[in-house]
């Protein structure tokens, strides 16, 4: 696939995805374009930011009755305009430097 | 964190194929259908899929059977949960009805958004105008 293409590309391509696996199991909330709030538990994340969340709880959820049944949701990353996460679980100085590093160094090509 | 591994594997929809699942796509619709199919962009196979259009506390369905959808429209997947399905606090009713109610809030709403739309121009605001038929 046009995997490492992209990556050439677009270093940025993997650290955020990267980063989103460091967070599986932890619970985050999810805020859609569409204004839904999705709170639950990170299952899974891939390579173009899908998220896959376990035992949802909405927020506001008499706006969104359709949701009542649902207790796992797959998420398109298209649609996320943010990711709330816990705070103790991010380490900002790291994803800083990762950051720093992926522009300079990008993933693939100059890595031994 | 400093390993990047390039190989990549996708949230798959594997574990989903074969479930009821409820999709809401970019214009606000809502489909629950059996996902038979999927590939890399999220374009989706469902069979069995119904429109469920929800008012107030009611909701009704009309029947379409078999759904290919473009990935780029589908916001989310959710699994239904059949015994929480069963405890909903909703009423079905005649699909007519429901989509007759809809229309008047559609009305209503077109209605409310030309009035803010001319005083906000009177003003000499210049106003967004929203896509039609897309929400997100």
């Amino acid at each position: 696939m046009g995997t490492l293409d992209s990556i050439r590309s677009n270093p940025e391509a993997v650290l955020f995805y990267s980063f989103f696996k460091t967070l599986v199991g932890q619970p985050v909330t999810v805020e859609l374009k569409n204004d839904l709030a999705i709170t639950g538990v990170l299952v899974s994340v891939d390579q173009f930011l899908n998220i896959k969340l376990d035992n949802i709880k909405v927020v506001d959820e008499e706006r969104y009755p359709h949701m009542l049944a649902v207790k796992n949701c797959f998420i398109r990353g298209s649609v996320v305009r943010y990711v709330q996460l816990p705070a103790p679980s991010v380490d900002t100085a790291l994803l800083q430097d990762a950051a720093r590093r992926e522009r300079q160094q990008p993933a693939t090509g100059a890595r031994k | 964190m400093d390993s990047f591994q390039i190989f990549t594997t996708s949230t798959s929809l594997v574990d989903s194929v074969d479930k009821k699942l409820l999709v809401v796509l970019r214009d606000g619709r809502k489909l629950i259908g059996i996902l038979r199919s999927f590939d890399q962009f999220a374009n989706l196979v469902l069979q069995d899929t119904i429109e469920r259009i929800y008012v107030a506390d009611t909701y009704g369905d009309i029947p379409r059977g078999i759904f290919i959808i473009r990935g780029e429209n589908v916001v989310l997947l959710g699994e239904i949960d059949e015994e929480k399905e069963d405890e909903s606090p909703l009423r079905q009713v005649p699909v007519e009805d429901v989509l007759q109610i809809q229309r008047e809030e559609m009305e209503a709403k077109v209605k409310r958004e030309k009035t803010k739309h001319r005083m906000l121009s009177d003003q000499g605001f210049s106003v967004d105008v929203a896509e039609f038929g897309e929400l997100y």
